[in-house]
Protein backbone atom coordinates (compact mmCIF):
# COMPACT_ATOMS: atom_id res chain seq x y z
CA UNK A 1 0.00 0.00 0.00
CA UNK A 2 1.17 3.50 -0.78
CA UNK A 3 2.24 5.41 2.30
CA UNK A 4 -0.05 8.32 3.00
CA UNK A 5 2.03 11.41 3.74
CA UNK A 6 0.56 14.78 4.69
CA UNK A 7 2.94 17.38 3.29
CA UNK A 8 1.03 20.38 1.89
CA UNK A 9 -2.59 21.39 1.50
CA UNK A 10 -2.12 21.07 -2.25
CA UNK A 11 -2.50 17.35 -1.76
CA UNK A 12 -6.02 17.76 -0.35
CA UNK A 13 -9.11 17.46 -2.50
CA UNK A 14 -12.50 18.45 -1.18
CA UNK A 15 -13.56 14.85 -0.59
CA UNK A 16 -10.36 14.09 1.40
CA UNK A 17 -10.91 17.12 3.57
CA UNK A 18 -14.54 16.32 4.22
CA UNK A 19 -13.66 12.75 5.13
CA UNK A 20 -11.27 13.96 7.84
CA UNK A 21 -13.67 16.63 9.10
CA UNK A 22 -16.55 14.15 9.27
CA UNK A 23 -14.40 11.70 11.13
CA UNK A 24 -13.30 14.45 13.52
CA UNK A 25 -16.92 15.42 14.13
CA UNK A 26 -17.82 11.80 14.88
CA UNK A 27 -14.89 11.48 17.28
CA UNK A 28 -15.81 14.71 19.02
CA UNK A 29 -19.45 13.70 19.38
CA UNK A 30 -18.74 10.11 20.38
CA UNK A 31 -19.87 9.11 23.80
CA UNK A 32 -17.56 6.14 23.81
CA UNK A 33 -13.81 6.33 24.01
CA UNK A 34 -11.57 5.85 20.96
CA UNK A 35 -8.91 4.26 23.13
CA UNK A 36 -9.19 0.90 21.37
CA UNK A 37 -8.57 2.35 17.91
CA UNK A 38 -4.76 2.14 17.81
CA UNK A 39 -3.51 0.49 21.00
CA UNK A 40 -0.11 -0.48 19.59
CA UNK A 41 0.59 2.65 17.59
CA UNK A 42 3.73 4.67 18.24
CA UNK A 43 3.87 8.24 16.97
CA UNK A 44 7.22 10.02 16.72
CA UNK A 45 7.13 13.75 17.41
CA UNK A 46 10.18 15.35 15.80
CA UNK A 47 10.12 19.05 16.55
CA UNK A 48 13.18 21.01 15.46
CA UNK A 49 11.40 24.28 16.23
CA UNK A 50 9.38 25.37 19.26
CA UNK A 51 5.79 24.23 19.42
CA UNK A 52 3.12 24.19 22.08
CA UNK A 53 -0.28 23.57 20.52
CA UNK A 54 0.75 21.37 17.63
CA UNK A 55 3.05 19.11 19.63
CA UNK A 56 0.74 18.80 22.62
CA UNK A 57 -2.36 18.20 20.53
CA UNK A 58 -0.68 15.47 18.49
CA UNK A 59 0.53 13.94 21.75
CA UNK A 60 -2.96 14.03 23.22
CA UNK A 61 -4.54 12.79 19.99
CA UNK A 62 -2.40 9.64 19.77
CA UNK A 63 -2.97 8.89 23.45
CA UNK A 64 -6.72 9.22 23.04
CA UNK A 65 -6.50 6.70 20.21
CA UNK A 66 -4.76 4.31 22.59
CA UNK A 67 -1.26 4.77 21.20
CA UNK A 68 1.89 6.31 22.59
CA UNK A 69 4.30 9.00 21.47
CA UNK A 70 8.05 9.23 21.45
CA UNK A 71 10.04 12.46 21.26
CA UNK A 72 13.65 13.25 20.55
CA UNK A 73 13.74 15.94 23.23
CA UNK A 74 15.67 19.11 22.65
CA UNK A 75 17.77 19.49 19.53
CA UNK A 76 20.79 20.24 21.75
CA UNK A 77 20.48 16.90 23.51
CA UNK A 78 19.99 14.81 20.38
CA UNK A 79 22.14 13.42 17.61
CA UNK A 80 21.26 16.55 15.59
CA UNK A 81 23.71 18.42 17.77
CA UNK A 82 26.35 15.96 16.52
CA UNK A 83 25.63 16.99 12.95
CA UNK A 84 23.27 14.22 11.86
CA UNK A 85 21.26 15.05 8.77
CA UNK A 86 17.47 15.16 8.87
CA UNK A 87 17.40 12.38 6.29
CA UNK A 88 19.38 10.08 8.60
CA UNK A 89 17.33 11.06 11.63
CA UNK A 90 14.01 10.21 9.98
CA UNK A 91 15.35 6.95 8.58
CA UNK A 92 16.32 5.88 12.08
CA UNK A 93 13.11 7.08 13.69
CA UNK A 94 10.98 5.37 11.03
CA UNK A 95 12.22 2.11 12.53
CA UNK A 96 10.86 3.09 15.94
CA UNK A 97 7.47 4.55 15.03
CA UNK A 98 4.40 3.98 12.88
CA UNK A 99 4.22 7.61 11.76
CA UNK A 100 6.36 10.73 12.08
CA UNK A 101 5.14 14.22 12.88
CA UNK A 102 7.83 16.65 11.75
CA UNK A 103 8.37 20.33 12.37
CA UNK A 104 11.53 21.80 10.90
CA UNK A 105 12.82 25.31 10.07
CA UNK A 106 13.64 24.46 6.43
CA UNK A 107 10.99 24.74 3.74
CA UNK A 108 10.45 21.41 2.04
CA UNK A 109 11.82 19.44 5.02
CA UNK A 110 8.74 17.23 5.32
CA UNK A 111 8.68 16.61 1.59
CA UNK A 112 12.29 15.51 1.65
CA UNK A 113 11.78 13.39 4.79
CA UNK A 114 8.88 11.59 3.12
CA UNK A 115 11.22 10.45 0.36
CA UNK A 116 13.46 8.60 2.81
CA UNK A 117 10.92 6.62 4.85
CA UNK A 118 8.02 4.26 4.35
CA UNK A 119 5.95 5.37 7.33
CA UNK A 120 3.61 8.37 6.97
CA UNK A 121 5.26 11.76 7.46
CA UNK A 122 2.95 14.50 8.70
CA UNK A 123 4.19 18.04 8.14
CA UNK A 124 3.70 20.00 11.35
CA UNK A 125 5.27 23.13 9.87
CA UNK A 126 8.25 23.55 7.54
CA UNK A 127 9.70 27.01 8.07
CA UNK A 128 7.67 29.56 6.13
CA UNK A 129 6.23 26.78 3.97
CA UNK A 130 3.13 24.88 4.97
CA UNK A 131 1.19 23.65 7.99
CA UNK A 132 -1.52 21.38 6.58
CA UNK A 133 -2.82 19.91 9.85
CA UNK A 134 -3.46 23.41 11.18
CA UNK A 135 -5.48 23.94 8.03
CA UNK A 136 -7.62 20.88 8.72
CA UNK A 137 -8.49 22.14 12.17
CA UNK A 138 -9.09 25.62 10.74
CA UNK A 139 -11.49 24.18 8.18
CA UNK A 140 -13.20 22.13 10.88
CA UNK A 141 -13.70 25.29 12.93
CA UNK A 142 -14.93 27.29 9.94
CA UNK A 143 -17.36 24.56 8.93
CA UNK A 144 -18.76 24.40 12.45
CA UNK A 145 -19.28 28.13 12.92
CA UNK A 146 -19.68 29.77 9.54
CA UNK A 147 -19.91 27.01 6.95
CA UNK A 148 -17.50 26.35 4.09
CA UNK A 149 -19.92 27.15 1.27
CA UNK A 150 -20.16 30.72 -0.05
CA UNK A 151 -17.49 31.80 2.41
CA UNK A 152 -16.02 35.30 2.25
CA UNK A 153 -12.84 35.30 4.30
CA UNK A 154 -10.29 37.97 5.16
CA UNK A 155 -6.80 36.72 5.93
CA UNK A 156 -4.70 39.36 7.67
CA UNK A 157 -1.18 39.81 8.98
CA UNK A 158 2.04 38.14 7.92
CA UNK A 159 0.98 36.41 4.73
CA UNK A 160 4.52 36.06 3.43
CA UNK A 161 6.02 33.93 6.18
CA UNK A 162 2.77 32.67 7.73
CA UNK A 163 2.69 28.97 6.88
CA UNK A 164 -0.81 28.48 8.29
CA UNK A 165 -2.03 31.08 5.80
CA UNK A 166 -0.37 29.39 2.83
CA UNK A 167 -2.00 26.06 3.57
CA UNK A 168 -5.38 27.53 4.43
CA UNK A 169 -5.61 29.71 1.31
CA UNK A 170 -4.77 26.76 -0.92
CA UNK A 171 -7.24 24.43 0.79
CA UNK A 172 -10.00 27.02 0.56
CA UNK A 173 -9.80 26.89 -3.22
CA UNK A 174 -11.48 23.48 -2.91
CA UNK A 175 -14.51 25.28 -1.50
CA UNK A 176 -14.44 28.21 -3.93
CA UNK A 177 -14.16 30.72 -1.10
CA UNK A 178 -13.80 34.43 -1.83
CA UNK A 179 -10.46 35.36 -0.27
CA UNK A 180 -9.29 38.83 0.72
CA UNK A 181 -5.65 39.20 1.74
CA UNK A 182 -4.87 42.09 4.05
CA UNK A 183 -1.21 42.83 4.73
CA UNK A 184 1.54 45.38 4.26
CA UNK A 185 3.07 45.05 0.83
CA UNK A 186 6.28 43.66 2.29
CA UNK A 187 4.38 40.75 3.88
CA UNK A 188 2.07 39.86 0.98
CA UNK A 189 1.39 36.28 -0.15
CA UNK A 190 4.55 34.86 -1.78
CA UNK A 191 4.70 34.20 -5.52
CA UNK A 192 4.73 30.42 -5.17
CA UNK A 193 1.49 30.34 -3.16
CA UNK A 194 -0.09 32.92 -5.44
CA UNK A 195 0.77 30.74 -8.40
CA UNK A 196 -1.07 27.79 -6.85
CA UNK A 197 -4.07 29.96 -6.01
CA UNK A 198 -4.28 31.34 -9.52
CA UNK A 199 -3.82 27.91 -11.03
CA UNK A 200 -6.74 26.68 -8.90
CA UNK A 201 -8.85 29.57 -10.18
CA UNK A 202 -9.15 31.15 -6.71
CA UNK A 203 -10.99 34.41 -6.18
CA UNK A 204 -8.39 36.56 -4.43
CA UNK A 205 -8.01 40.29 -3.79
CA UNK A 206 -5.21 42.15 -2.00
CA UNK A 207 -5.85 44.96 0.45
CA UNK A 208 -3.61 47.20 2.50
CA UNK A 209 -6.17 47.96 5.21
CA UNK A 210 -8.82 45.86 6.90
CA UNK A 211 -11.51 48.51 6.95
CA UNK A 212 -11.75 48.39 3.13
CA UNK A 213 -13.30 44.99 3.29
CA UNK A 214 -14.32 44.22 6.90
CA UNK A 215 -18.11 44.71 6.49
CA UNK A 216 -18.23 42.04 3.77
CA UNK A 217 -16.47 39.33 5.73
CA UNK A 218 -17.96 36.19 7.24
CA UNK A 219 -14.63 35.27 8.76
CA UNK A 220 -11.43 37.10 9.64
CA UNK A 221 -8.31 34.98 10.03
CA UNK A 222 -5.62 36.94 11.86
CA UNK A 223 -1.97 35.95 12.04
CA UNK A 224 0.92 37.27 14.05
CA UNK A 225 3.26 39.78 12.47
CA UNK A 226 6.63 38.56 13.56
CA UNK A 227 9.01 41.02 15.12
CA UNK A 228 12.05 39.35 13.58
CA UNK A 229 10.83 40.12 10.05
CA UNK A 230 11.52 43.84 10.50
CA UNK A 231 14.85 45.65 10.47
CA UNK A 232 13.98 47.86 13.43
CA UNK A 233 11.57 48.07 16.32
CA UNK A 234 9.84 51.29 15.22
CA UNK A 235 8.95 49.89 11.80
CA UNK A 236 7.58 46.75 13.44
CA UNK A 237 5.52 48.80 15.90
CA UNK A 238 4.02 50.88 13.10
CA UNK A 239 2.97 47.86 11.06
CA UNK A 240 1.83 45.78 14.04
CA UNK A 241 -0.33 48.68 15.24
CA UNK A 242 -1.96 49.06 11.86
CA UNK A 243 -2.90 45.39 11.65
CA UNK A 244 -4.18 44.93 15.20
CA UNK A 245 -7.89 44.69 15.99
CA UNK A 246 -9.91 45.86 18.97
CA UNK A 247 -13.56 46.59 19.70
CA UNK A 248 -13.41 49.91 17.80
CA UNK A 249 -12.04 48.16 14.70
CA UNK A 250 -14.96 45.76 14.76
CA UNK A 251 -17.64 48.48 14.79
CA UNK A 252 -18.27 48.03 11.06
CA UNK A 253 -18.13 44.21 11.12
CA UNK A 254 -21.16 42.02 10.46
CA UNK A 255 -22.71 40.51 13.59
CA UNK A 256 -22.03 37.05 12.25
CA UNK A 257 -18.31 37.76 11.65
CA UNK A 258 -16.12 35.21 13.36
CA UNK A 259 -12.45 35.76 14.13
CA UNK A 260 -9.82 33.03 14.10
CA UNK A 261 -6.11 33.05 14.91
CA UNK A 262 -3.70 30.09 14.85
CA UNK A 263 -2.13 31.43 18.08
CA UNK A 264 0.09 32.42 19.74
CA UNK A 265 -1.07 36.01 19.53
CA UNK A 266 0.98 38.95 20.73
CA UNK A 267 -0.72 42.28 20.10
CA UNK A 268 -2.87 41.49 17.07
CA UNK A 269 -6.15 40.96 18.92
CA UNK A 270 -7.05 43.02 21.96
CA UNK A 271 -8.11 40.73 24.84
CA UNK A 272 -11.41 42.67 25.02
CA UNK A 273 -12.37 40.96 21.74
CA UNK A 274 -12.13 37.57 23.49
CA UNK A 275 -15.41 38.23 25.29
CA UNK A 276 -17.39 38.89 22.11
CA UNK A 277 -19.24 36.32 20.01
CA UNK A 278 -16.78 37.10 17.21
CA UNK A 279 -13.91 35.30 18.94
CA UNK A 280 -13.55 31.58 18.25
CA UNK A 281 -9.76 31.23 18.40
CA UNK A 282 -9.57 29.27 21.62
CA UNK A 283 -12.12 26.76 20.42
CA UNK A 284 -10.13 26.65 17.19
CA UNK A 285 -7.09 25.53 19.20
CA UNK A 286 -9.15 22.91 21.06
CA UNK A 287 -10.31 21.49 17.73
CA UNK A 288 -6.73 20.36 17.14
CA UNK A 289 -7.53 17.25 19.20
CA UNK A 290 -10.46 15.70 17.28
CA UNK A 291 -9.00 16.75 13.92
CA UNK A 292 -5.56 15.30 14.63
CA UNK A 293 -7.18 12.16 16.04
CA UNK A 294 -9.14 11.84 12.80
CA UNK A 295 -6.03 12.37 10.69
CA UNK A 296 -3.96 9.86 12.67
CA UNK A 297 -6.84 7.38 12.58
CA UNK A 298 -6.72 7.65 8.81
CA UNK A 299 -2.97 7.36 8.22
CA UNK A 300 -2.10 4.75 10.87
CA UNK B 1 42.31 31.80 -50.29
CA UNK B 2 39.42 33.75 -51.73
CA UNK B 3 38.60 37.30 -50.79
CA UNK B 4 35.43 36.19 -49.03
CA UNK B 5 37.39 33.78 -46.88
CA UNK B 6 39.70 36.59 -45.81
CA UNK B 7 36.74 38.33 -44.25
CA UNK B 8 35.43 35.33 -42.34
CA UNK B 9 36.65 33.81 -39.14
CA UNK B 10 37.71 30.21 -39.71
CA UNK B 11 36.71 27.80 -36.94
CA UNK B 12 38.13 24.39 -37.51
CA UNK B 13 36.06 21.23 -37.28
CA UNK B 14 36.25 19.24 -34.11
CA UNK B 15 37.24 15.61 -34.14
CA UNK B 16 35.29 14.29 -31.15
CA UNK B 17 32.87 16.31 -29.09
CA UNK B 18 29.75 18.41 -29.33
CA UNK B 19 28.62 21.33 -31.46
CA UNK B 20 25.82 23.24 -29.81
CA UNK B 21 24.19 25.41 -32.42
CA UNK B 22 21.26 27.83 -32.45
CA UNK B 23 21.84 28.94 -28.87
CA UNK B 24 19.90 32.01 -27.83
CA UNK B 25 22.24 34.93 -28.51
CA UNK B 26 24.18 35.84 -25.41
CA UNK B 27 23.86 32.42 -23.70
CA UNK B 28 27.08 30.80 -24.88
CA UNK B 29 29.05 31.64 -21.76
CA UNK B 30 26.23 30.40 -19.53
CA UNK B 31 26.18 27.14 -21.41
CA UNK B 32 29.92 26.79 -20.90
CA UNK B 33 29.26 27.37 -17.21
CA UNK B 34 26.68 24.55 -17.19
CA UNK B 35 29.22 22.26 -18.73
CA UNK B 36 31.86 23.38 -16.30
CA UNK B 37 34.14 24.26 -19.19
CA UNK B 38 36.73 26.91 -18.41
CA UNK B 39 39.48 25.88 -20.81
CA UNK B 40 41.59 24.35 -18.09
CA UNK B 41 41.39 20.84 -19.59
CA UNK B 42 43.39 21.96 -22.58
CA UNK B 43 40.74 20.79 -25.07
CA UNK B 44 39.75 23.15 -27.87
CA UNK B 45 36.68 25.27 -27.24
CA UNK B 46 35.32 27.63 -29.91
CA UNK B 47 32.78 30.23 -28.97
CA UNK B 48 30.77 32.24 -31.48
CA UNK B 49 28.48 34.93 -30.17
CA UNK B 50 25.89 36.98 -32.04
CA UNK B 51 26.56 35.05 -35.22
CA UNK B 52 24.05 35.97 -37.98
CA UNK B 53 21.37 33.30 -38.31
CA UNK B 54 18.54 32.93 -40.82
CA UNK B 55 16.35 31.26 -38.23
CA UNK B 56 17.12 33.29 -35.11
CA UNK B 57 18.45 36.58 -36.43
CA UNK B 58 21.46 36.16 -34.19
CA UNK B 59 22.67 33.09 -32.41
CA UNK B 60 25.54 31.76 -30.36
CA UNK B 61 27.40 28.61 -31.26
CA UNK B 62 29.79 26.41 -29.29
CA UNK B 63 32.21 23.77 -30.46
CA UNK B 64 33.59 21.70 -27.64
CA UNK B 65 36.27 19.12 -28.23
CA UNK B 66 36.27 16.00 -26.08
CA UNK B 67 32.91 16.46 -24.39
CA UNK B 68 29.40 15.02 -24.87
CA UNK B 69 26.43 16.36 -22.95
CA UNK B 70 24.60 14.39 -20.27
CA UNK B 71 20.81 14.21 -20.19
CA UNK B 72 20.68 16.56 -17.18
CA UNK B 73 22.81 19.11 -18.99
CA UNK B 74 20.52 18.98 -22.00
CA UNK B 75 17.51 19.55 -19.70
CA UNK B 76 18.95 22.79 -18.42
CA UNK B 77 20.00 23.80 -21.88
CA UNK B 78 16.35 23.51 -22.92
CA UNK B 79 15.46 26.15 -20.33
CA UNK B 80 17.93 28.82 -21.37
CA UNK B 81 18.25 27.99 -25.07
CA UNK B 82 15.05 26.28 -26.23
CA UNK B 83 16.00 26.45 -29.91
CA UNK B 84 19.40 24.84 -29.51
CA UNK B 85 20.50 21.93 -31.65
CA UNK B 86 23.08 19.46 -30.46
CA UNK B 87 25.46 17.73 -32.81
CA UNK B 88 27.53 14.89 -31.45
CA UNK B 89 30.72 14.52 -33.45
CA UNK B 90 32.96 11.47 -33.62
CA UNK B 91 35.94 11.28 -35.95
CA UNK B 92 34.82 14.51 -37.65
CA UNK B 93 31.39 13.10 -38.52
CA UNK B 94 28.12 14.23 -37.01
CA UNK B 95 26.77 10.95 -35.68
CA UNK B 96 23.75 12.36 -33.89
CA UNK B 97 21.90 15.63 -34.34
CA UNK B 98 18.85 16.65 -32.36
CA UNK B 99 17.08 19.66 -30.97
CA UNK B 100 16.78 20.05 -27.22
CA UNK B 101 13.38 19.08 -25.88
CA UNK B 102 11.42 20.84 -23.26
CA UNK B 103 11.43 18.79 -20.09
CA UNK B 104 8.91 18.63 -17.24
CA UNK B 105 11.46 18.53 -14.48
CA UNK B 106 15.12 19.39 -14.02
CA UNK B 107 17.02 17.37 -11.43
CA UNK B 108 20.32 18.15 -9.76
CA UNK B 109 21.53 20.95 -11.98
CA UNK B 110 20.03 24.14 -10.52
CA UNK B 111 20.47 25.48 -6.99
CA UNK B 112 17.37 26.77 -5.19
CA UNK B 113 17.74 30.52 -4.59
CA UNK B 114 15.65 30.32 -1.39
CA UNK B 115 18.21 30.03 1.46
CA UNK B 116 15.90 28.20 3.93
CA UNK B 117 15.00 25.54 1.33
CA UNK B 118 15.88 22.05 2.58
CA UNK B 119 17.96 21.49 -0.56
CA UNK B 120 20.35 24.18 0.68
CA UNK B 121 20.84 22.36 3.97
CA UNK B 122 23.44 19.68 4.49
CA UNK B 123 21.12 16.91 3.31
CA UNK B 124 21.60 14.05 0.84
CA UNK B 125 19.01 15.42 -1.59
CA UNK B 126 19.31 16.62 -5.18
CA UNK B 127 17.45 19.71 -6.24
CA UNK B 128 14.36 19.21 -8.39
CA UNK B 129 12.62 21.93 -10.36
CA UNK B 130 9.31 21.66 -12.13
CA UNK B 131 9.36 23.48 -15.47
CA UNK B 132 6.54 26.01 -15.79
CA UNK B 133 5.39 27.92 -18.86
CA UNK B 134 7.55 30.80 -17.67
CA UNK B 135 10.33 29.75 -15.34
CA UNK B 136 10.92 26.89 -12.96
CA UNK B 137 9.65 25.96 -9.52
CA UNK B 138 11.45 24.19 -6.66
CA UNK B 139 9.60 20.95 -5.93
CA UNK B 140 10.62 21.18 -2.25
CA UNK B 141 9.98 24.77 -1.16
CA UNK B 142 7.77 26.01 -4.01
CA UNK B 143 9.97 28.98 -4.90
CA UNK B 144 9.38 30.15 -8.47
CA UNK B 145 12.20 31.58 -10.57
CA UNK B 146 11.34 33.41 -13.78
CA UNK B 147 14.59 35.03 -14.76
CA UNK B 148 18.32 34.54 -14.68
CA UNK B 149 18.12 30.76 -14.50
CA UNK B 150 21.70 30.57 -15.61
CA UNK B 151 22.81 32.09 -12.30
CA UNK B 152 21.30 29.08 -10.48
CA UNK B 153 23.32 26.51 -12.35
CA UNK B 154 25.60 24.36 -10.20
CA UNK B 155 29.11 24.83 -11.46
Amino acid sequence: MRTEHVITAKGFCRADIETVLDRAAALEAAETSAIDRHPDAVLALLFFEPSTRTRMSFDTAIKRLGGTSIEMGSVEGSSIAKGESLADTVRVVAGYADAIVLRHPSQGAAKMASEFVDVPVINAGDGAGHHPTQTLLDLYTIRKHVGLDDLTIGIMGDLKYGRTVHSLAIALTQFEATQHFISPESLAIPAGVRYDLEEAGASITDHRTLLDILPELDLLYVTRIQRERFPDESEYRAVAGEYGIDLDTLASAADHLRIMHPLPRVDEIDPAVDETDHAIYFEQAHNGIPVRMALLDQVL
Amino acid sequence: MSDADNHQLRVSKIRNGTVIDHLTAGQALNVLAILGIDGSSGDTVSVGMNVPSDRLGAKDILKVEGRELTAAEVDVLSLIAPDATINIVREYDVIDKHRVERTDEVTGVLTCPNPPCITNGDEPVRTRFQVLDAGVRCVYCGTIVHEDLATLINT
